[in-house]
């Protein structure tokens, strides 16, 4: 049998994924990949083969289409025969002013960045207790430990994120089932281009791929990407408000 | 700190640079994160993909630049045959660390892997190699092009539109993905010996005797000698190690952290630094291709050291010795000190691009700090040197030769300009030919 590691990738077209994708290929995984363009799904699947994926099975699905969650984690952990990794990675950031003024905008995100994202998790939370083995990854955010004015809509949906990711890993304690969440600060993809943002504060997306990666593999529960955000957002939680607002953060 | 981004910082204030530094300004950026992204309308676009440009031909004055770096996707890589497939953005160092390990390695390799795929077709680059491997652009299997019309096409060699794309400096539209033939070598690493020469017949010398038996080949010189010291330097020659050995990992960069303070500058302090030519590597020794093939990369952002007014460099190609002589001989009585000369001659073999720079003849790059109006006009007579031996100069290198310096090396321009996209352009073009 292959001791190549079995990978679910959500959201596989999301630059984070990519760089953690690339990881796994490298050391010669079996990956499922998911996500919402085909054409840009086999861009990342030709790339992953050619970087050294055994396998690498493409399906394009919209996520927001909560009830075929289960299949889909069923199908993947049958054609990988197993899994031993579910990357939930699939999110949006939405423009927040948009978002205040138009409420469906804000909850459609939600819908994203949150719902299918926990129920994602769920479902692969219920394969992997049968097998009684598995890590379930969530890219949650920092911008979930503390709402902030310019981005609160997705700051909203990744508290919502990160207390669900925490409440599963809890329940699951002592199945052999790891729930890993993971929180990047702003990180150089073209999600966050535009975004005034100081170089020293934005993560290389290679480096953080790794830094996920390493996480998954250790089964860490709540990881920072990079590192120094764990300091940075202690402060943060921990100013009062009145001090906290007058920051321009 | 600073690290070697390996997707160009979209949030840097002021955007994305030359290496050089030079012109300052703020550029208007925008990532592209498929290849098949709407391009912006309204403003003409260039494609931006690691800065390592040293003028202004990878900067766009008029409108954004569309930075490639997210493009770096394998397509394809058929291990046998030795052909890869890659988005455009992809660096060398990142081909070079897929394949070295199967027996393969890019086919020319310049001064830095930090060089995207689509850069590499842009300029032509050449390396060490060139009087055996030619340039890039010989060994290019097929390129994708999107031009502003919405076409999206698949060019070969012998298609005027490839030769026009071939250093074509991303004026005939966006390069998208580039298919490679690569170089079979027996191991990841270089046999090389350095060897220290004291004028430029002996480097001659040295050269011929090493053509054809070594197919890596480059001098340094002391661009501060004078007089009987004139043209001393050290040459260096290598060839791909016999296998088996294990590939060698590839470094990870160290930074220069801060940008050096202007005293640094000082022509006394460049001195020192070209006096380190004493102690270069010298006589045999076994080197990994990173190193051998990108020696500068050690130093991460180089660049910086020439403080916050950054630098120029001046690369030309002249026919014959004659012509280096004269331009070394300009340069060390000016005391405008170059810490860094590389001499190499080009090979016979012809490159496919309409405005590739590499031709028969001696390549002597040198770097030069900007001192404003000092540095300006030295460099203007330097080009009347390479003007008056029938040379050219590098227009990836250039921040400020004139049109006509441009017009004179490249006497297929008007050929080239028929292909140029109306959607593309380039500070440097709009200089040159503006």
């Amino acid at each position: 049998m292959s001791t190549a590691r079995r990978v679910l990738v959500l959201g596989a077209t999301s630059a984070i994924a990519q760089a953690v994708a690339r990881v796994y290929a490298a050391g010669g995984a079996r990956l499922a990949l998911v996500a919402r363009s085909r054409d840009h799904l086999a861009t990342v699947a030709d790339d992953l083969a050619v970087r050294g994926a055994e396998v690498v099975l493409q399906r394009t699905v919209d996520l927001c289409q909560l009830e075929r969650h289960r299949r889909l984690v069923a199908e993947a952990e049958q054609a990988l025969d197993g899994l031993d990794v579910v990357l939930v990675a699939h999110g949006v950031l939405p423009d927040q002013k948009a978002c205040q003024d138009d409420p469906r905008r804000a909850v459609a995100s939600w819908d994203v960045n949150f719902a299918s994202a926990a129920t994602l998790m769920e479902a692969a939370a219920e394969r992997m207790a049968v097998a009684g083995h598995g890590t379930i990854g969530a890219i949650s955010s920092v911008a979930g430990d503390r709402g902030r004015a310019d981005n609160y809509v997705y700051g909203a949906a990744k508290a919502a994120l990160t207390a669900y990711a925490g409440g599963l890993g809890h329940r699951l304690r002592g199945t052999g089932v790891t729930v890993v969440t993971i929180k990047p600060g702003p990180v150089d993809t073209p999600m966050i281009a535009g975004r005034k943002l100081s170089p020293r504060l934005v993560a290389d997306v290679d480096v953080a791929g790794r830094r996920i990666h390493r996480a998954l593999e250790r089964g860490e529960r709540v990881v920072y990407v990079p590192g120094k955000w764990r300091w940075i957002m202690a402060v943060i939680r921990a100013l009062p408000v009145r001090v906290f607002e007058r920051l321009e953060v | 700190m600073l690290r070697q981004p390996s997707v160009e910082r979209s949030g840097r204030e002021s955007g994305p640079e030359s290496w050089g530094r030079y012109p300052p300004g703020v550029q208007e950026a925008l990532p592209l994160a498929w290849a098949d992204d709407p391009l912006p309308s309204g403003a003409p676009v260039l494609a931006y993909g690691m800065g390592r440009s040293y003028g202004d031909s990878c900067l766009n004055a008029d409108g954004p630049v569309l930075l490639t770096r997210t493009l770096r996707r394998f397509i394809g890589f058929d291990t046998e045959a030795g052909v890869l497939r890659a988005e455009a953005g992809t660096s060398l160092g990142e081909v070079t660390e897929l394949v070295l390990g199967r027996g393969w390695l890019p086919p020319v390799l310049p001064g830095t892997q930090f060089v995207t795929l689509g850069g590499a077709v842009a300029n032509d680059i050449h390396g060490k190699n060139h009087h055996r491997a030619g340039c890039f652009g010989r060994h290019v299997r097929a390129l994708g092009l999107r031009r502003s019309d919405g076409s999206v096409s698949t060019l070969h060699p012998g298609d005027p539109l490839f030769e026009a794309t071939i250093a074509g400096l991303g004026l005939t539209g966006l390069i998208t993905w580039v298919e490679l033939q690569l170089e079979r070598v027996p191991s990841g690493w270089v046999e090389t010996e350095g060897i220290r020469f004291a004028s430029l017949e002996e480097m001659e010398a040295l050269d011929d005797a090493s053509r054809d038996t070594h197919a890596h080949t480059v001098a340094w010189i002391d661009g501060l000698a004078r007089g009987r010291s004139l043209g001393r330097g050290v040459y260096f020659r290598g060839n791909i190690a016999q296998g088996p050995a294990t590939p060698p990992r590839r470094p990870s960069p160290r930074n220069i952290s801060l940008e050096a303070p202007e005293f640094l500058l000082s022509p006394f302090l460049l001195r020192a630094f070209n006096a380190l030519y004493d102690h270069l590597p010298r006589g045999r020794s076994r080197t990994s291709v990173w190193k051998f093939f990108h020696p500068l990369d050690a130093l991460g952002s180089w660049n910086r050291l020439y403080g916050r007014r950054g630098f120029f460099q001046h690369q030309s190609v002249v026919p014959d010795m004659e012509g280096v002589r004269a331009l070394l001989a300009l340069t060390s009585t000016r005391g405008q000190g170059a810490f860094l000369s590389v001499l190499k001659r080009f090979g016979p073999l012809t490159s496919p691009g309409m405005l590739s720079f590499p031709r028969p003849g001696w390549t002597l790059a040198l770097d030069v700090p900007n001192r404003g109006e000092e540095s300006l006009a030295y460099l203007d007579e330097m080009d009347a040197v390479v003007r008056t031996y029938g040379g050219a100069m590098y227009p990836a290198k250039d921040a400020r030769m004139s049109g006509e310096t441009f017009r004179l090396g490249y006497p297929r321009l008007d050929a080239f300009a028929t292909f140029i996209d109306p959607a593309f352009r380039s500070r440097f073009w709009s200089r040159v030919m503006g």
